[in-house]
């Protein structure tokens, strides 16, 4: 009897698996399948013609990144721009805890909620658009060229977009802009979350609203700010390409081009699918280790990990 | 610093010193600039767009909208192209996230089911696909060899199965008690008859996330376009703009071609120029965020907490 009911149980887990069969196929083609695609990293792929054994190089492509004088210099800008870019977010990650910390000291309720929901909303609207209201608002007519001229700031109109300097503070000042509401939202949830004893019995105390803030408020999210530098650590290398694609052109390309975007570039640009997926390659690799130890950094000093 | 023995409230008050007033006070300052700059775009756009042609080409429209009319969005639809990348948008909206909700949630209930066969297994095989990616190349290989380049179902079947939106609703799932499920099981019902009929109405609230999360994703999406797409009947609203902007002068020649003897007929005011149709496809792109913006609202923070409890 005991045996009849654990073989029911069996049949139907196995009837079970057959329907999730289907969506694990899906997974199989769409995210493990093209790994296959790495293979493309040791030949000399060249788009309409079949991969054959003839065409096998071996490493050719890895050691022409660093053999190869101008695509090493390539290499060493594209590096450079993506260590600053990400750099300098990491260097401000701390900016949406404290926007966080001091929206929720505002004691006007309705005031609090139009600057959470009008600073959320960029988040929601996609590159293309963000840089549809740069083009408008920042080229030669645009409202800032305009306020810029009739203030005497600038005589002519300044090409703001078409320029490469400060790119990447101005790549990240758009990054805040879209982001920056929303990854407050993930603080304010945390910000609900402490005891309000805890601030009533420092206020008894005699405690500041600075003080309060100090010692209570930011010390209570300071383990969700851990957790959000983490994975940006674990992201270094992948800024993604949407941003930097949608803003780029003929005169920042230099100092825009971070690795996302370069591998790219490389291989719809210039057909070099080879080199491109090496590159891939090398950046997933350098990925997984950089995860791999920020999850142990962070089970080490909060005793847990992330993934 | 003394304290005044007078002063009885029954609410314990902060010291208010002048320090803290003055934070106060920037705050309010601070705040007030960020939500301007964060909305002004927005509305500067928007006020250009219904504003005379003429004007708002030399940047004199910057707080009040001259010259009220709407020829411009009568003007951006008879456009050839543009009506076929809403019809696309719309549908890649509408049937992605159909799709990824009626996954996210199937799966999340599935990988509940201690019954299944290596559930453990099959979680992580999904749940692992987070961390990696093949990379541009091997996409783009893969999918050309699927067919998948230039077909609508490309914006479709690759997004279907997504790990993140299965973990909230596996977590979702997973805090309804499980005496409902067993009610039902004594009852003789089957796997399938339990998700449509007990756990799909219980797990509402996350599912409405999901679909919201998932529509904008699909809304917004644009690399798929850029990447796999190259019949122009299959480009989304997002791609066309992304044109529009970059190629200014053959959005003239757009403009001449298709309204050319309206053009004539038409006062300076109201002929259509290259700023007025990129601004007002900007418009016609950002309005249904904005409009279901609202409903987000309510649900991402409980998405968000759920999501924070878990990662």
């Amino acid at each position: 009897m005991k045996e009849f009911f654990s073989n029911k149980r069996k049949v139907r887990g196995f009837k079970e698996f057959l329907y999730i069969l289907p969506f694990l196929i899906l997974v199989l083609i769409f995210s493990y399948y093209p790994l296959y695609g790495w293979v493309y990293a040791f030949f000399d792929y060249k788009p309409p013609f079949p991969l054959s054994w003839d065409k096998f190089v071996g490493l050719k492509w890895f050691k022409s990144m660093v053999e190869n004088d101008i695509k090493l210099k390539q290499l060493l800008t594209v590096m450079r721009n993506t260590f600053a870019m990400s750099g300098i977010s990491l260097f401000f990650s701390w900016f949406p805890m404290i926007f966080a910390v001091f929206l929720n000291e505002i004691k006007c309720k309705p005031f609090q909620k139009v600057v959470q929901t009008v600073t959320t909303l960029p988040n929601f609207i996609s590159w293309v658009l963000v840089y549809s209201i740069a083009y408008s608002v920042f080229n030669s007519t645009g409202v800032v060229n305009s306020i810029g001229m009739k203030l005497g700031l600038f005589d002519t109109p300044q090409m703001f977009l078409q320029s490469a300097d400060h790119i990447w503070f101005k790549m990240w000042l758009w990054l805040t802009w879209k982001n920056a509401g929303w990854a407050a939202i993930m603080y304010l949830a945390a910000i609900a979350g402490i005891d309000e004893e805890l601030k009533e019995a420092a206020k008894v105390d005699g405690a500041s609203r600075m003080q309060i803030i100090r010692y209570i408020t930011i010390p209570s999210i300071l383990p969700t700010y851990f957790v959000l530098v983490m994975l940006n650590l674990a992201n270094f290398l992948s800024n993604g390409m949407e941003q930097y694609f949608v803003f780029q052109n003929a005169f920042n390309k230099d100092s825009i081009q971070v690795l996302d975007l370069y591998v790219y570039n490389l291989a719809m640009g210039s057909g070099g699918y080879s080199l491109s997926t090496a590159i891939s390659i090398l950046k997933s690799v350098v990925s997984i280790i950089l995860l791999c130890v920020t999850n142990k950094v962070s089970k080490l000093i909060r005793g847990e990990g992330f993934i | 610093m003394s304290k005044e023995p007078t002063m009885k409230t029954k609410k314990v008050k902060y010291k208010v010193s002048f320090g803290d007033r003055l934070i106060s006070v920037l705050t309010y300052i601070i705040y007030s600039i960020f939500a301007f700059v964060c909305a002004y775009p927005f509305y500067y756009i928007f006020i250009n767009t219904i504003s005379a042609n003429n004007l708002s080409e030399r940047g004199k429209i910057i707080f009040l909208p001259k010259e009220i009319h709407f020829t411009n969005y009568q003007q951006v639809m008879k456009i050839t192209g543009l009506f076929q990348a809403l019809k696309v948008s719309l549908a890649r909206t509408i049937i992605g996230t159909f799709v990824t909700v009626i996954v996210a949630a199937f799966l999340g209930y599935m990988f509940t089911r201690e019954t299944l066969w290596h559930r453990k297994l099959w979680f992580r095989m999904v749940a692992a696909t987070m961390y990696f990616n093949a990379g541009i190349i091997p996409w783009f290989i893969t999918m050309k060899n699927l067919g998948l380049t230039n077909n609508f179902w490309v914006y479709i079947f690759p997004v279907a199965v997504q790990p993140f939106y299965i973990i909230l609703c596996k977590t979702f799932v997973e805090s309804v008690p499980k005496e409902l499920q067993d009610a039902a099981e004594i009852d003789g019902a089957g796997t399938l008859r339990i998700f449509f009929q007990i756990i799909i109405p219980v797990i509402k609230p996350i599912l409405a996330t999901v679909a919201i999360f998932a529509a904008v994703a699909q809304w917004n999406s644009f690399q798929d376009t850029l990447l796999l797409v190259t019949d122009d009947k299959l480009y989304t609203l997002q791609y066309t703009l992304y044109n529009y902007i970059n190629q200014a002068s053959s959005l003239k020649a757009l403009v001449n071609n298709s309204s050319s003897m309206e053009a004539l007929a038409a006062s300076l005011a109201h002929a259509s120029t290259a700023t007025s149709i990129r601004m007002t496809v900007t418009i016609v792109v950002v309005t249904p965020i904005i409009l279901v913006y609202p409903i987000f609202q309510r649900f991402f923070t409980k998405g968000i907490m759920i999501g924070a409890v878990k990662g």
